[in-house]
C-alpha cells in the first residue's frame, strides 16, 4: 500500500524530469535555447515545490502540523507553482516549440481548472484548513503533490 | 499569554492620539473634569492589586482599591437619569473624539498587560514553573496518602445497581397473580450478571435458580411459581411477569412501570413478527420480541432522557437485533411436566435477547432428562469466566462464534418484501440494534444514545464494507445530559502507552499486573495504585475499578491535561440594534430571559460577562464595578476597530450584577428611535474576537439582517424565482471566507460564537453560518422573527434562550477518537475544527451537540473479533475543572456479508448518510446529493438481492434490517434541505443542512421523519408511569394522510414544533375537553398552547405532550393546526410516505428504486 503511494508521489516529480531533460537535449543558441535554459532552471525549482508539498501533507497526516499553518505555507506556493509552469508554457508559445508546448498543455489546462474549482478563498492558494483534514482530499492532495 | 493579550491594545494604545475616530462616552463625559481621572485610575489599580483569584490572571478583573474613589465623583457629576439622552446625543455625533483619555488609558492599559502578575505561558507543555498553574494544581491532586476521598460519594451507580434489583425482587410479588414461568428465565440473567462482585444482590438471583432448579418453591417470594406446571399457552399471561422480570433482573430501575401495560405492546409485536414467527406466537414466551417500550437505560447510567425515551438494552435486545431469535423456540408448548430442567428450557426462549450466550448454554442443555445439572452446569461455566478475567478476545470468539453458527435465520436478516408489506413502520418507538456480543461485554457497552455506530457488525475489510454498499461510521452525542455518571478522582488516568487510549472495559487483563490495550495490543503495566479498589475497598482486583466496569466514565483531569490553567467561564453577547432589529423586538425577550436566567448561567466566582451592541457602530458597555450606571462606548471606525478601553467590558458576574441588571432593563428601550438601518457586523465580531482572545469563552451573536457595512459585508444572493427550482440550487456554499477566518481565529483562543439569526428576509445563513461551525458553536434561526405578530417564534426563541442560558457548558475543548488499528477515521461532520487526523478541536461543547464520524477500513481485521472505538473528550467545565469524558464502543467482527446486513443501525445510517448528503450538496450540487441518496438505497437494496437473499421475488426484497432504509430516505428527499420543487427558501434549507450536521442523532430523527399519534382517544392501556404522571402511549402511526380521518385529532412530533391536527368532524367532546373551545368552528386560527383543563382527556393529552417535551432539551412548539386552516400545509408536508406535486409517494419511491435494481 505504502510502496503504491510511494510511485503516485513520484509521478509528478517524473513529469518534471522529463521536461527537464527534454529541455536540456534541445538547446542550442537561439530564442528557443534561452527559453530552455529558462525552464531548465524553472523545471528544478518546480521540482522542488512538488517535494515540499509531498512533506507537507504527510506532516500533516502524521499530526506534526497544524492545518491552518501548513495551509498558510503552501497557499502561496500553489499559485507560484502554477505561474512559474504558465510563465515557461508561454515561453515556448513564443519560441514556437510546439511538441514542448503540446507536452505541457494538459498540465496547464490541469492547473486551470484545479485553480478556478478551489474553495471560496480571500487570499490565493487552493488549500482551506477547514477540509484539508478530511480523508478524500487529503489524499488527493498528497497523490496530486506532484502529478 | 501576557503577549498575545497586551499586543492588540498595546497597539491600539500607540495608535490612539491621531485616531478620529475614538469616541470614548463615559456618562460623565459632560463634566470633562473627574475623566481623565478615572481614566487612569483603572490602570494604577492594576498595576498594584494582585489577581483576586489564585488560579486567574485577567487581572484586570480584580476589583480594586482606587476605583472606589470613583463613583462618587461620577455620582457627583452626574445627573440622574441622563444616560439615556446622553447616548441618543452622542449616538447623533460618532466621530465626537475624546483623545487624551483614550490616550491615557490604553498607555495603562499596555502597562497593566505587560506588567501583570506573570501569566502562563499558553502553549507551554508543563504547568511547572507557573505559579497559577501549580495552584490549580494542588486543587485538582488528592494527596497519594488518601487516594480516593470523595471517590466514594461521586460513584454512585453501584449503589443504583442494588437498589433497582432489591426493588425488582420486591416487584417480584406483586406479579404473582400471573403466576407462571417466572421462574423459568432466572437462568439467564444469572449468568448474564456473573461478573458482578459477590455480595452484590444479583447472587441472589443465582440463588433463587439453583434453588428453583432443584425443587419448586423458591424462596417464598415467588408464591406463584407454584403455578409452572399449568403454564397456559395463551399468550397475554405469561409475558408480562417475564418480561417485568427482564426488566428487573437486568437491574434497570424502571420498575414502577406497570403490568397492565405490557400485554398490549406484546400484541403489537408479535403482530409486527409475521412471516417466521408465526410458530412462535403460540409459545408463552415470544422472545426477542419483548419489547419493553417504556423502559429505562441500560447503562450504569440510568440518565433521564433513557428512563423517558426508553433506549435501554433489553428494549433493544427485543426490537432488531436479537440475531438468533426465532429459532429455538418452538420447545416449551406442550410440555406439562413441571421438572427443573423444564423450567430451564423455557428459559430459551427468553434468552434470545441474549444471544451471545444463548447458543452455548443451548448445547448445554441439550439432554434434558438429566435433571438439575443442565440448568446448573453451563451457569457454572459461565460463571467462572469473568472470575478467570480472559482476554476479552479471547471470550467473545468462544461465545459468539457459536452464536453465530447456531442461528440459521436472525430475525434482523429476515427478508420483507417491501412492495407488499403495507406497514413497514413498527407502532412502537425504534431502538437502536445490539451489538451481537457476549453478555458481559453487551451490558458494558456504551449507551446508544452517546455512541452509535451505522453497523453493529464490523465487516472484515473494505472489500467486504464495499461490497455492502453500506455507508460505515459513527453518531456520536458525547457530551449528552447525564443524570448519573460515574466520575472518577485519582491520581493517574491508567492509558495505554503508545496509543494513550484510557483504560475501559474491553481491554484484557493477562495477568494482575498487566493489560492489553484493546486499540493498539500494547501489553501495558497495571500502575500500583490501580490495583486498589475504591469501591469495594479490596486490593488486587484492577478489573473491579470503576473505569473498567463502566464504558461512560468521567475523570478529573491532572494539571498534565492543561495548557494552561483552566479558563473561567465568560459570556459576552453581542446584539444588533439596527431599526431592522428594535423592530422585530428581540432584545425584550433576550433582556426578559438574560434576567431571569442570570444567576443560572454555568459558571464559579470567576464568571465573566459582557455586552456590545452594534449597527453602524460598535456600541461597548463598560460594567465595571463601582460605576453607578453602565458606560456606553462607542466605536464608529469599523474599518480598524479596536476595544475602547482594556477592562470593565467583560465584568465579574457577581461584582457587577447591579450594573448588569440596570443595562438589560434598559437596553430594550435604548434604541427605539434608532433610524440606522446598516449592520456592521463583521468588525462587531472582529471586536468580540479581541475582547475574548485573552479568556476564550463562549460568544452569542444576534442578528436580524444581512450584514452591509465593513469586513464581512454580504449581498443578497437569493433569487426568490428559484425557491422551487427542480433544478439547481445554488449559492448553498460560503459568500466569503471572512466568517470561517474569523471563526478559526476564534477557535485558536478557544472561543466559540453562537449564532441567533431572527431575520425576516434572507440574510445568508450560508455565509454567516461558518462563524459557528467552525469555532464549535451552535446556530439558532427564526425566520420572519416579530416579538408581537409571530408570538410563537417569541415563545421558541424564549424556551431556547432559557435551555441555551442555563444547559451545561464545557470550555477549551478537544474530543478525541480512536479506534482500533485497521480502521481509520475519514472525515468528520459537526461543528468544529479538525486539528489533526482524529482530534476535533472544540472552544465550547455543550449538551445538544451531535458529531458524526466516517470511517473507512484500511487494513483487514480478520485476526480480531472485537473492535473498539472510543472517544474522550476534554474539557473544562463551567466550575473550573478539567474533565475528561471517555465513552467506549465496542462491536464484532463478521466475515460474511449477511451478518453486516443483520448488523445494520438504520436510523445511524441515514444521519450519516443526510451529513454526507449535506457535503455533498455544498461541494457538489443538492441534485448530486439526492442521486447520491437514491443510490444509497438502490445499491444496498440489490447488493443484498444479488449477494444474501436467494429468493427469487419479483418485489423488493429488504433484510429486516433495513426495511425501512427506503422509507427514511424518501423522508429525507422529502426534508426541507433536499426537497426540490417545493418552494423552499434559501436560508431554510441552509438550517436544515446545519442541524443535519450538528444534531445528535435522536433529535435528528424525528426531524427527518416525524412521529404521528393519534391523541383524540388515548387510553390508559399501555400507559406508563413517570413520576407520579400517567403517560398514555399512543402508537406510532405511518406519515401519511390516508390514517388522518376527519373524525381524529393528531399529534405530529417534528423534533423542535409539534403540531395537532384537528379534522373536521372531531368529536366536539374532545374539542371542548381538551381545546377548552365549544366545537371545531370555534377553534382560533392560532392557538399555540393546550389549556389546563380538568378533565380525563385532557390531562391525559397534556401528560402525553408533556413527557414528549421532556425527553429533549429544546423545547418545541405546539401548532394547533385546523383541518381547513392555511396553516395544515405545514403538516401536510411532513407526511412524507404521500405524494406531492414533486415527489414520489412512498409506493412510487419503491418503484422506481426496483427499476433502478433491475437495470
Amino acid at each position: 500500500m505504502d510502496r503504491t503511494r510511494q510511485k503516485k508521489k513520484k509521478k509528478k516529480i517524473y513529469i518534471y524530469i522529463y521536461i527537464y531533460i527534454y529541455i536540456y537535449h534541445t538547446k542550442a543558441f537561439t530564442f528557443a535555447a534561452f527559453c530552455s535554459m529558462q525552464a531548465l532552471l524553472l523545471t528544478a525549482a518546480l521540482i522542488f515545490f512538488a517535494i515540499w508539498h509531498i512533506l507537507a501533507f504527510d506532516e500533516l497526516k502524521t499530526d506534526y502540523k497544524n492545518p491552518i499553518d501548513q495551509c498558510n505555507t503552501l497557499n502561496p506556493l500553489v499559485l507560484s507553482e502554477y505561474l512559474i509552469h504558465a510563465f515557461f508554457c508561454t515561453m515556448f508559445l513564443y519560441a514556437a516549440k510546439w511538441l514542448t508546448l503540446g507536452l505541457n498543455m494538459p498540465l496547464l489546462a490541469y492547473h486551470i481548472w484545479r485553480y478556478i474549482s478551489r474553495p471560496v478563498m480571500s487570499g490565493p492558494g487552493l488549500y482551506d484548513p477547514t477540509t484539508i483534514m478530511n480523508a478524500d482530499i487529503l489524499a488527493y492532495c498528497q497523490k496530486e503533490g506532484c502529478s | 499569554m501576557s503577549a498575545p493579550s497586551g499586543s492588540p491594545h498595546a497597539t491600539a494604545g500607540a495608535r490612539t492620539p491621531p485616531r478620529p475616530g475614538v469616541a470614548v462616552a463615559p456618562a460623565a463625559l459632560a463634566s470633562s473634569g473627574p475623566a481623565p481621572a478615572r481614566q487612569n485610575g483603572p490602570a494604577q489599580s492594576q498595576m498594584q492589586v494582585p489577581s483576586g483569584h489564585g488560579l486567574h490572571h485577567q487581572n484586570y478583573v480584580a476589583p480594586s482599591g482606587p476605583y472606589s474613589l470613583e463613583p462618587g465623583k461620577l455620582a457627583s457629576s452626574l445627573p440622574d437619569g441622563q444616560c439615556n439622552d446622553y447616548y441618543s446625543g452622542l449616538y447623533t455625533l460618532p466621530a465626537q473624539k475624546v483623545a487624551t483619555p483614550g490616550a491615557a488609558s490604553h498607555t495603562g492599559a499596555q502597562q497593566v498587560y505587560c506588567g501583570g502578575p506573570p501569566a502562563p505561558p499558553l502553549l507551554g507543555t508543563l504547568p511547572g514553573p507557573v505559579p497559577g498553574a501549580t495552584v490549580a494544581a494542588s486543587h485538582m491532586h488528592t494527596s497519594a496518602s488518601q487516594p480516593y476521598p470523595s471517590f466514594v460519594n461521586y460513584y454512585s451507580s453501584p449503589t443504583i445497581y442494588t437498589a433497582s434489583s432489591s426493588a425488582a425482587s420486591q416487584g417480584f410479588p406483586a406479579t404473582c397473580h400471573y403466576g407462571v414461568s417466572a421462574v423459568s428465565n432466572a437462568v439467564h440473567p444469572s449468568v448474564s450478571y456473573s461478573s458482578l462482585p459477590p455480595g452484590d444482590p444479583y447472587t441472589q438471583v443465582f440463588t433463587s435458580q439453583s434453588a428453583l432448579a432443584t425443587g419448586p418453591g423458591r424462596k417464598g417470594s415467588f408464591p406463584g411459581q407454584n403455578a409452572a406446571p399449568s403454564r397456559p399457552s395463551a399468550l397475554a399471561a405469561p409475558l408480562p411477569p417475564q418480561h417485568l422480570q427482564q426488566q428487573s433482573l437486568a437491574g434497570y430501575s424502571a420498575l414502577s412501570w406497570s403490568v397492565p401495560g405490557l400485554p398490549p405492546t406484546q400484541d403489537k409485536l408479535i403482530r409486527n413478527h409475521s412471516g417466521p414467527l408465526a410458530s412462535a406466537s403460540s409459545s408463552p414466551a415470544n422472545p426477542g420480541v419483548d419489547s419493553s417500550s417504556t423502559t429505562s437505560s441500560a447503562s450504569p447510567v440510568p440518565n433521564s432522557y433513557d428512563v423517558l425515551e426508553g433506549g435501554g438494552y433489553p428494549d433493544m435486545h427485543s426490537s432488531s437485533a436479537s440475531s438468533p431469535a426465532p429459532d429455538p423456540v418452538p420447545e416449551p408448548q406442550p410440555v406439562p411436566t413441571p421438572t427443573a430442567p423444564q423450567s430451564a428450557k423455557v428459559a430459551k426462549p427468553f434468552g434470545h435477547s441474549y444471544p451471545a450466550l444463548q447458543p452455548g448454554y443451548q448445547n448445554a442443555a441439550a439432554p434434558p432428562t438429566s435433571g438439575v445439572q443442565p440448568g446448573a452446569v453451563p451457569y457454572a461455566a459461565f460463571q467462572q469466566y469473568p472470575q478467570q478475567y480472559p482476554g476479552v478476545n479471547q471470550l467473545s470468539s468462544s461465545l459468539g462464534g457459536l452464536s453465530l453458527q447456531s442461528s440459521p435465520q436472525p430475525e434482523s436478516l429476515r427478508p420483507v418484501n417491501l412492495t407488499q408489506e403495507k406497514d413497514v413502520l413498527p407502532p412502537t418507538p425504534i431502538w437502536a440494534p445490539v451489538p451481537n456480543l457476549n453478555l458481559d461485554l453487551k451490558k458494558l457497552n456504551c449507551s446508544p444514545d452517546s455512541f452509535r455506530c451505522t453497523l453493529t457488525n464490523i465487516p472484515q475489510t473494505q472489500a467486504l464494507l464495499n461490497k455492502a454498499k453500506l455507508p460505515l461510521g459513527l453518531l456520536l452525542h458525547p457530551f449528552r445530559d447525564l443524570t448519573q455518571l460515574p466520575v472518577i478522582t485519582s491520581n493517574i488516568i491508567v492509558r495505554c502507552r503508545s496509543c494513550r487510549t484510557y483504560i475501559n472495559p474491553f481491554v484484557s487483563f493477562i495477568d494482575q499486573r498487566r493489560w492489553k490495550c484493546n486499540l493498539c495490543y500494547r501489553v501495558n503495566d497495571v500502575p500500583e495504585e490501580f490495583m486498589y479498589n475504591p469501591l469495594t475497598r479490596s486490593y488486587g482486583e484492577p478489573h473491579k475499578r470503576p473505569e473498567v466496569q463502566n464504558s461512560t466514565v468521567e475523570f478529573i483531569a491532572s494539571s498534565d491535561y492543561m495548557l494552561r490553567p483552566p479558563q473561567a467561564a465568560v459570556y459576552l453577547f453581542v446584539l444588533d440594534v439596527s431599526h431592522n432589529a428594535v423592530e422585530a423586538g428581540y432584545l425584550t425577550v433576550l433582556c426578559q430571559s438574560l434576567l431571569e436566567n442570570l444567576d443560572k448561567l454555568p459558571g464559579d466566582s470567576r464568571t465573566r460577562i459582557g455586552f456590545m451592541t452594534f449597527d453602524s457602530t460598535i456600541h461597548f458597555y463598560n460594567l465595571q464595578e463601582g460605576l453607578s450606571q453602565p458606560q456606553m462606548l462607542i466605536v464608529s471606525d469599523i474599518d480598524d476597530v479596536f476595544l475602547p478601553t482594556p477592562d470593565g467590558l467583560l465584568v465579574n458576574l457577581y461584582e457587577s450584577k447591579e450594573l448588569i441588571k440596570v443595562l438589560l432593563n434598559a437596553l430594550p428601550s435604548m434604541f427605539t428611535n434608532t433610524r440606522e438601518t446598516h449592520s456592521a457586523l463583521g468588525p462587531a465580531l472582529q471586536a468580540a474576537f479581541k475582547l475574548m482572545s485573552p479568556t476564550g469563552g463562549r460568544v452569542s451573536v444576534f442578528q436580524t439582517q444581512l450584514p452591509s457595512l465593513g469586513a464581512g459585508l454580504l449581498q443578497s444572493r437569493e433569487d426568490p424565482n428559484q425557491r422551487s427550482s427542480t433544478k439547481v440550487v445554488q449559492h448553498l456554499g460560503p459568500a466569503t471566507d471572512f466568517y470561517k477566518k474569523l471563526a478559526l481565529d476564534c477557535s485558536g483562543q478557544q472561543t466559540a460564537m453562537d449564532l441567533f439569526l431572527l431575520s425576516s428576509q434572507y440574510s445568508d445563513l450560508a455565509s454567516l453560518a461558518c462563524m459557528s461551525k467552525y469555532s464549535a458553536g451552535c446556530i439558532y434561526y427564526y425566520p420572519s422573527f416579530h416579538c408581537t405578530h409571530n408570538p410563537s417564534q417569541a415563545e421558541k426563541l424564549q424556551k431556547d434562550l432559557k435551555r441555551y442560558l442555563t444547559r451545561k457548558i464545557g470550555f477549551e475543548a478537544v474530543m478525541r477518537i480512536r479506534c482500533t488499528k485497521g480502521l481509520s477515521m475519514h472525515t468528520f461532520h459537526g461543528n468544529f475544527f479538525v486539528r489533526s487526523t482524529d482530534l476535533l478541536s472544540l472552544a465550547n461543547i455543550n449538551p445538544d451537540a451531535g458529531f458524526a464520524v466516517q470511517l473507512s477500513i484500511e487494513e483487514s481485521l480478520t485476526d480480531t473479533s472485537l473492535v473498539c472505538f472510543q472517544t474522550a473528550l476534554l474539557y473544562t467545565s463551567s466550575k473550573g475543572e478539567r474533565r475528561i469524558r471517555v465513552h467506549t464502543l465496542c462491536l464484532p467482527v463478521v466475515s460474511s456479508l449477511a451478518e453486516v446486513y443483520a448488523g445494520v443501525d438504520v436510523q445511524a445510517a441515514i444521519c450519516l448518510l443526510a451529513n454526507m448528503a449535506v457535503d455533498r450538496s455544498v461541494s457538489s450540487s443538492l441534485s448530486d446529493a439526492r442521486d447520491a441518496l437514491v443510490n444509497a438505497v438502490v445499491d444496498s437494496l440489490s447488493a443484498y438481492g444479488s449477494a444474501v437473499s436467494n429468493f427469487q421475488h419479483s418485489g423488493l426484497i429488504a433484510p429486516a434490517s433495513l426495511k425501512l432504509f427506503p422509507l427514511y430516505v424518501l423522508a429525507l428527499l422529502k426534508q426541507k434541505a433536499f426537497r426540490t420543487g417545493t418552494s423552499t427558501r434559501l436560508d431554510d434549507r441552509v438550517y436544515a443542512m446545519c442541524q443535519i450536521k450538528s444534531q445528535p442523532l435522536v433529535h435528528l430523527m424525528k426531524m427527518i421523519h416525524p412521529n404521528l399519534y393519534r391523541i383524540d382517544r388515548l387510553t390508559d392501556e399501555g400507559a406508563i408511569h413517570v413520576s407520579d404522571r400517567v403517560v398514555p402511549q399512543p402508537p406510532l402511526q405511518k406519515l401519511s394522510a390516508e390514517r388522518l380521518t376527519r373524525e381524529g385529532a393528531f399529534l405530529m412530533d417534528c423534533g423542535s414544533v409539534f403540531y395537532i391536527w384537528i379534522g373536521k368532524s372531531c368529536d366536539n367532546n374532545f374539542i371542548e375537553d381538551v381545546l377548552g373551545y365549544p366545537n371545531f368552528a370555534s377553534i382560533p386560527q392560532k392557538m399555540t398552547y393546550l389549556p389546563d383543563l380538568d378533565t380525563l382527556s385532557s390531562e391525559r393529552t397534556r401528560s402525553f405532550v408533556a413527557w414528549l417535551r421532556d425527553s429533549r432539551p429544546l423545547s418545541p412548539v405546539l401548532h394547533v393546526v385546523k383541518d381547513e386552516s392555511p396553516a395544515k400545509a405545514e403538516f401536510f408536508q411532513h407526511l412524507v410516505e404521500d405524494r406531492t406535486e414533486a415527489a414520489f409517494s412512498y409506493y412510487e419511491f419503491l418503484v422506481h428504486v426496483q427499476r433502478h435494481i433491475c437495470k
